[in-house]
């Protein structure tokens, strides 16, 4: 298995959302390699013909009438927002100016 | 009935006076709002206490029973409930900066069968930030202690829960367990810890780390107050498509009529040895042999794929976390950082995710990103998967042949606090016994076994039931229980340090 560099950490902060701190990049390429080593075991038991299990109960759709019932206000919906706006969440930029 | 200290009695016992009117519910509460003013500070169990709130609900108790209408059995009990359920009105932060002064503005499925139930939540419990972790030192919010040793862990990520029982801040608490993180504390706190069957619990309003592990469950100091809990709790809920919609097994009449005479018990071969502290195997051992005294018959079992549970567990739960988590965007509540007008969307939530995770948290994003990663997939999360089918393979041969699993709880008894905080391979075999369970889905108890007699720290036994077979692990609990305490003369607790 590949090691985890520390241009890694900071591609995986990238995908991740995360603003790392220079710092961190390299304290988490060894921690992240040491964790990635010891589960990459899980592939020794792992033969092709045990199928996988993604949840311990079967899933199936839930399906509930079509029909108006009490939710929460749009004040209560709005209460935890960081920035609101004619009741809407506000939030900063996605396109440049230009 | 103790007459003397109110902190003291069981849930059971305060629910029966409160009910024949020998004490009032704002008695009790108030009894418990003063026990953690004096101790608190030391411990460090709560968040947030709501003494308003939870002397209102007191006060609406004793109303009801005034006027003659119908209580719940734990009317009048004071909870505290873990800082992962959302509570309308009442701060809700699952141990993190980037919830810090979010009031959620709706009651989780839990929270409101608590209170249909007329428990009286005392307030939140500190925990390892969104449930990640076994030691409550992840908490954004400071590390919580001991109640047998203030420099050692309370156990996580429920630590606060615990820890608040152990103190006799509170006779009954919630927690949630997605690797052990009610039990694992359960056992080194020297109270009791169950992990319901997956599903058996609503998770709606829980704040999800990894949705197909977390369960939520009760956490007490007896067995039969553990499963006066567990049946308000449980049951179907049509707000969560996880839910299981079948009977609560009856877990109550079990826990009151504990045995295990004629029982088939399997002792799991593979959770021993090396690793684990020779004081926690001893008080096993013992376990094992009181259980035969009381009739059971005892086998040894083996579950080979267990030893793959931990490194299946910590590719899943990482993986499940880093969907999870995306939610926490900066945009519709929460911390929001960076937003001056000169950054874009993304830079924002970036920002505010680096400034609002902990470091676990951050180490867990960035694994579960990595094994879900284009070209890593199939050898680690797809791999992990099919760990997942075999450890459940092994529990379904097992339960062919017994009732019931036990094990240790944990490897070791609590170790202290900042030992293992920077070596998160060391920190993740904490949950070595108790993870298997949380793949597999099925239901799983720990009760207090005895100190180990080189740190004299509690020590836990893990009881594994088959899933939808609760009801055994409070026959097996509750008998171990007993003996134990006729053994002892008292109950394990009474043995901790008085705070």
């Amino acid at each position: 298995m590949p090691g985890i560099t520390r241009e890694e950490v900071a591609h995986l902060a990238r995908l991740s959302r995360l603003e790392l701190k220079s710092e961190e990049l390299d304290h988490f390429a060894d921690q992240l390699n040491d964790i990635v080593d010891a589960v990459a075991r899980v592939s020794e038991i792992a033969a092709e013909d045990v199928p996988p299990t993604s949840h311990p109960l079967p899933l199936t759709n839930v399906w509930r009438k079509d029909e108006v019932r009490p939710s929460l206000t749009p004040q209560q919906a709005l209460s935890g927002a960081p920035a609101q706006e004619e009741e809407r969440f506000r939030v900063p930029q996605i396109l440049g100016e230009d | 009935m103790p007459a003397t200290d109110i902190t003291r009695w069981t849930a059971a016992e305060t629910a029966e006076a409160v009910a024949a009117g020998k004490v009032t519910a704002v008695e009790v509460t108030q009894a418990h709002l003063d026990r953690i003013a004096a101790v608190d500070g030391k411990v460090h169990a709560f968040l947030h206490v709501d003494a308003d709130g939870a002397l209102a609900q007191a006060r609406a108790v004793d109303a009801k029973r005034e006027a003659g209408e119908k209580l719940g059995p734990l009317a009048g009990v004071p909870l505290a409930l873990k800082d992962v359920f959302t509570t309308e009105g009442i701060p809700t932060t699952a141990g993190s900066k980037i919830l810090e002064g979010w009031i959620p503005p709706y009651d989780a499925t839990l929270t409101k069968r608590l209170k249909d139930a007329d428990v009286v939540i005392l307030g939140k419990t500190n925990m390892d930030e969104f449930a990640m972790g076994s030691s409550t030192e992840n908490s954004a919010y400071g590390p919580t202690g001991n109640p047998w040793d203030l420099a050692r862990i309370p156990g996580g990520s429920g630590g606060g829960s615990a820890a608040a029982l152990a103190a006799y801040e509170a006779p009954l608490a919630i927690g949630t367990d997605t690797g052990g993180s009610i039990r694992q504390p359960g056992a080194v706190t020297g109270t009791v810890g169950v992990k319901p069957t997956y599903g058996a619990v609503s998770r709606y309003g829980l704040i999800a780390f990894s949705s197909s592990l977390d369960q939520g469950g009760p956490c007490a100091r007896t067995v039969l107050d553990a499963a006066l809990l567990h049946e308000a709790i449980a049951g179907h809920d049509p707000l969560d498509s996880t839910s299981i919609d079948a009977p609560v097994p009856p877990v109550v009449e079990a826990a009151r009529n504990g045995s295990v005479d004629g029982m088939r018990i399997g002792v799991v071969k593979e959770f021993g040895g090396e690793g684990y502290q020779p004081g926690v195997m001893q008080r096993f051992n013992e376990s094992v042999e009181l259980l035969r005294e009381l009739g059971a018959e005892v086998v040894e079992v083996s579950c080979p794929s267990f030893t793959y549970a931990l490194p299946a567990y910590y590719l899943i739960a990482p993986s499940e976390c880093s969907s999870n988590l995306a939610r926490f965007d900066a945009m519709r509540y929460g911390l929001r950082v960076g937003d001056d007008g000169t950054r874009s969307a993304e830079d924002v939530t970036a920002l505010t995710r680096e400034a609002g995770f902990g470091p676990e948290v951050k180490r867990r994003i960035m694994l579960g990103t990595y094994a879900l990663s284009s070209g890593y997939y199939d050898a680690y999360y797809g791999s992990a998967q099919k760990v997942r089918t075999l450890i459940t393979r092994d529990f379904d041969r097992a339960f062919a042949d017994v009732d019931v699993l036990i094990s240790p709880t944990t490897p070791t008894t609590a170790f202290p606090i900042g030992e293992r905080a920077d070596d998160p391979m060391a920190m993740y075999l904490a949950d070595l016994c108790t993870i298997p369970s949380n793949l597999a889905g099925n239901a799983a108890m720990s009760v207090p076994c005895g100190l180990a007699p080189e740190d004299n720290l509690p020590v836990g036994l893990q009881i594994i039931a088959p899933a939808m077979a609760d009801d055994r692990l409070y026959r097996v609990g509750a008998a171990v229980e007993r003996a134990f305490t006729e053994k002892w003369g008292h109950p394990l607790l009474e043995e901790a340090p008085a705070l």
